[in-house]
């Protein structure tokens, strides 16, 4: 461990001496590596993320997304790299050194202390004054909505009631970035639905930066401004939720945000702007091409659900398309029915299948498709990407 | 309801024996204390007298005040060595000489109390120590804290370590950490370390035979003794009167921990 | 370095008071037990030598080195007196514990199917007479079962006996004696273990069509096992070195290890026997002190 100035965490909070330089990032983070045993749980990482911004760390479970976060908190520090905050390397600082908060996926709420001594805990170690700590756990109470709840003890919370606690206390010093560890992990989708938008708006209305880590990429796509795909220890991809789900960088990074269509591509042939594919499983598809150019490398055209039409008997036309159209002949497979939309499993003449996913827009549907049903899916070149295998 | 129905007529059975076993021979013990005849075959009504006569027994009180000092020294002693070594072995990560130092701590707990009795005797004549209030204060406190290092080492293993990264987050230091979130939900078990530590004082005869000097007899030396020559009434009142300590004991800390702590869990006295 | 390294340096030193004090109150009076066990019985103050006298300069201490020898341990082994008593003191540990687990297991068990809320009121229950004193709930059964005690007279109310029967002083006072006071620490292991235990396994088992018997035999004891490993070395270990309990209940013609032990050092003075005996003693217990230890240490360390 380094020789860290003396300076604690709670001064560095409180003057905010920390301020980026103006263009500068708030956090970077170069080449930061950990390893466990022979393990590599983060493998060479580089971010930057800019004051205001909320950023999702998205990956599946073991991906290292949890212990980046921890190393930002400090209670790893990393093999390799450096963390910068505001231009200050933190990367080997303790966690009480850091103006950085965690709110913990358990929520850590501590069982021997009410909510207000809770959410004062941190006040109180930063050497605030007794004066100014109560105003300011009145202000986090409200901010939170748990007024009337300060004398509880945590084991008298509701699930919802404590995720807010934990919010409150880790806000409560005002840290320059705040950490959520799966902050809505233990909720119900209801709940969790409703608290989204509270952190959304609450991170608006504060202009903080958070940081969060979770495994639900529905999640990371209603919140954070820009999302950071990590997968065994890399980030697979940095980009904002719009771009992450219709320009995904590679296969896997499409196949794990969301629902897609793949088709494996044996040819291709340039004409004009557009590529002509041809596939083993669809026959040849017409799609745009893509704006990063790619080799000679093995590669499949990649449509999404939705993206993808049906009707009895061919394309229907629409206005501000092309003419150039891909038109699948085949037979619905199998239908799911989801509420607001229903997929259909196509069967395609040419050997492969197609999923479409067709919004329920009328109550009635007397047009209803139905199974092994002869039908046409269509879809234009623009909604097609080329995804490198 | 399916927990009811899986207790078989078997099950009660066995838990209603089992506790009868346990409880009855210490009832009887306590009814008979109170017996106003000499002959344990007699009721002769209800009476306190035996418990006068052992408080006129000079040698019984002052063996009494000797085992009480020496559980409240030795058990205080232990519980803070008790403590800390819980705190190193589940705190400490890997250290040198660890796998000595917890198998030192875990062996006197079934250690036959000859053997530790024998050796501390032998410490002490090579030292040439005055035995006496001290030795078996010592000998105590070696035997005792190894209990209470598991007692709260075990407490220690439960609790969640998000707590003290939470801590350290809010801007404490890791030995400040400890003492503001991890000692606060530890200290029903260290309350709970140290009734053990007492408790297992006052009742030692082995270790107390070996380590104590002429003319410092602990209780139950003096118990032992009078026993051999058979059952004495008096002996029923001493030990009535050593239970109803031990009650008091155990209601106080456990009401204590009960109001210092509404976290749910609660350490069991074991 | 990790969150739990940030913390494992101050940890470390706190091991620094226990360790110093079990060094020097566990380890260190072992070695005397061993010098002791290694010299010979002197009607002297300290009673044994050679005396080590670091003083005395190095001729000395190396006439005291050779002085010593292992006539101690020849003694042990060839005399009948030592060999039996080590002898009974391993039947009755193992008949005890046998006892034990045949008793402890079926409450256990009770314990861990009754609904939560009584779990924990049962638990409680088997506890707090452990805490009452050890001596105590001996003297409890002398009570009971002396010449003229309860069970003689109730046995003579309901005239299942003619005359009084002669319980103590017999083994099977010392059964009772040794079962009433190591029951708690056979059933809280083995509670642990049942209760700890998904009730859908037994379920299943059943549902997979097996009779309530095999159900017991083929799930649920197997599953068992490491609790009653824990139950029976906390049981068997010290009931081998028990002295209180045989010299009040059982009968003074066969001796346990440790009341020779307690003899030889109080009564005949022989310091150097006590000490080769509680050697004999600990080097026969040292294989179940071992897989104790290991037991103990990795339950705690696994939580």
């Amino acid at each position: 461990m380094t020789d860290e100035s003396p300076r604690t965490g709670a001064a560095a909070n409180a003057a905010g001496d920390a301020h980026p330089a103006a263009g500068e990032p708030l956090l970077r983070i170069e080449g930061v590596a950990k390893t466990f045993g022979t393990f590599r749980a983060v493998d060479g990482v580089s971010l930057d993320v800019k004051a205001g911004e909320f950023f999702a760390l998205l990956g599946p479970s073991g991906c290292g997304k949890t212990t980046l976060l921890r190393m930002l908190a400090g209670f790893e520090a990393p093999d390799e790299g450096r963390i910068l905050l505001g231009g200050r390397d933190i990367a080997q600082a303790l966690p009480h050194e850091r103006p950085i908060n965690m709110m913990f996926q358990n929520y850590a709420l501590f069982p021997h202390l009410s909510v207000r001594d809770n959410i004062a805990f941190g006040l109180k170690r930063s050497g605030m004054a007794r004066a100014e700590i109560a105003p300011r756990v009145a202000e986090m109470v409200a901010l939170v909505k748990l007024e009337g709840l300060e004398k509880r003890k945590p084991d008298q919370l509701s699930g919802g009631q404590r995720q807010r606690v934990a919010l409150a206390r880790a806000l409560a010093r005002r840290p320059q970035l705040l950490l959520l560890d799966e902050p809505l992990a233990a909720l119900d989708k209801k709940l969790r639905e409703s608290t989204q938008r509270e952190l959304m708006e609450l991170q608006r209305r504060l202009g903080m930066t958070f940081i969060i880590v979770t495994h639900d990429q529905e999640e990371a796509m209603t919140m954070a401004s820009r999302i950071g795909v990590m997968k065994s220890g890399k980030l697979a991809q940095v980009a904002p939720p719009r771009e992450l789900y219709e320009a995904p960088r590679s296969r896997w990074i499409a196949e794990f945000v969301g629902d897609i269509n793949l088709f494996d591509a044996e040819s291709k042939l340039r004409d004009g702007h557009r590529l002509v594919i041809g596939t083993r499983d669809a026959g040849t598809l017409v799609v745009a091409e893509p704006r990063q150019p790619f080799g000679d490398s093995r590669f499949s055209v990649a449509i999404r659900p939705e993206k993808v039409k049906l009707s009895r008997r061919g394309p229907v036309s629409e206005a501000g398309h092309g003419t150039a159209i891909n038109v699948l002949d085949g037979v619905i497979a199998d239908i799911c029915y989801l509420g607001g939309t229903t997929t259909y499993k196509v069967k395609l003449d040419t050997g492969g299948t197609v999923q479409a996913s067709v919004a329920n827009s009328a109550r009635l549907d007397v047009d209803a498709y139905s199974l092994n049903q002869q039908i046409v899916a269509w879809f234009t070149p623009d909604d097609c990407v080329v995804l490198p295998s | 309801m399916r927990t009811i129905s899986r207790l078989s007529r078997f099950n009660i059975a066995s838990l209603a024996l089992g506790l009868a076993f346990l409880y009855l021979p210490i009832l009887i013990l306590v009814i008979y204390s109170f017996n106003a005849s000499r002959l344990v075959t007699v009721w002769g009504g209800w009476s306190l007298r035996w418990y006068h006569e052992f408080f006129a027994d000079r040698a019984m009180i002052e063996a009494s005040w000797m085992s009480l000092r020496v559980a409240v020294a030795s058990a205080t002693i232990a519980t803070l060595l008790g403590t800390l070594a819980a705190v190193a072995l589940s705190r400490g990560e890997r250290f040198r000489g660890r796998t000595l130092f917890s198998g030192m701590l875990y062996a006197p707990l079934v250690m036959p109390e000859v053997i530790t009795g024998l050796s501390l005797l032998l410490l002490f004549v090579a030292l040439n120590a005055e035995r006496g209030f001290w030795t078996v204060t010592i000998a105590h406190t070696t035997l005792t804290m190894c209990f209470v290092a598991v007692v709260v080492q075990s407490r220690l293993g439960s609790l969640d370590r998000s707590l003290e990264e939470a801590a350290m987050d809010l801007g404490c230091a890791p030995v400040r950490a400890f003492l503001s979130v991890t000692l606060p939900l530890i200290a029903p078990a260290i309350v709970a370390g140290w009734m053990l530590a007492f408790t297992l004082s006052l009742d030692d005869l082995v270790i107390a035979s070996f380590t104590t000097g002429p003319g410092s007899a602990t209780l139950p030396i003096r118990i032992y003794s009078e026993v051999r020559l058979g059952v004495k009434p008096e002996i029923n009142a001493i030990c009535t009167l050593v239970i109803a300590l031990i009650a008091v004991v155990i209601i106080i800390a456990s009401v204590a921990s009960k109001l210092s702590s509404s976290q749910g869990e609660s350490a069991a006295p074991l | 370095m990790s969150a739990r390294r940030i913390f494992a340096r101050p940890a470390r030193f706190a091991a620094i008071a226990p360790y110093v004090w079990m060094v020097l109150f566990f380890l260190v009076p072992f070695g005397f037990v061993l010098k002791i066990s290694l010299s010979q019985t002197a009607i002297a103050q300290p009673p044994y030598e050679p005396v080590f006298d670091l003083t005395a300069g190095w001729t000395a201490i190396r006439a005291a080195f050779a002085a010593l020898s292992i006539d101690n341990f020849r003694l042990l082994a060839s005399d009948d007196i030592y060999v039996f008593a080590y002898l009974r003191s391993l039947t009755v540990a193992v008949t005890a514990t046998a006892l034990l687990l045949l008793i402890g297991y079926p409450i256990a068990y009770g314990m861990a199917r009754l609904p939560k809320r009584w779990q924990a009121v049962a638990m409680v229950l088997v506890i707090v007479p452990f805490w009452t004193s050890f001596l105590i709930r001996i003297y409890a059964w002398i009570n009971i079962l002396q010449h003229d005690g309860l069970l003689n007279q109730i046995l003579l109310a309901l005239h299942l006996v003619s005359q009084p029967v002669v319980w103590l002083s017999t083994d099977t006072a010392m059964y009772i004696g040794i079962v009433y006071s190591y029951l708690p620490f056979m059933i809280l292991p083995l509670y642990a273990t049942l209760a700890k235990m998904e009730p859908a396994l037994e379920e299943a088992a059943s549902d997979l069509g097996a009779p309530p018997g095999a159900v017991f035999w083929l799930v649920t004891f197997p599953l068992s096992l490491p609790g009653v490993g824990a139950g029976v070395l906390l049981c068997f270990i010290p009931i081998v070195g028990e002295f209180v309990i045989p010299d009040l209940l059982a009968g003074s013609n066969s001796l346990m290890i440790g009341q020779t032990l307690w003899l030889e050092f109080f009564t005949n003075k022989d310091w150097p026997v006590a000490s080769a005996a509680a050697i004999a003693l600990l080097v026969m217990l040292l294989l179940p002190l071992l897989f104790y230890e290991r037991l103990q240490r990795r339950q705690l360390e696994e939580q």
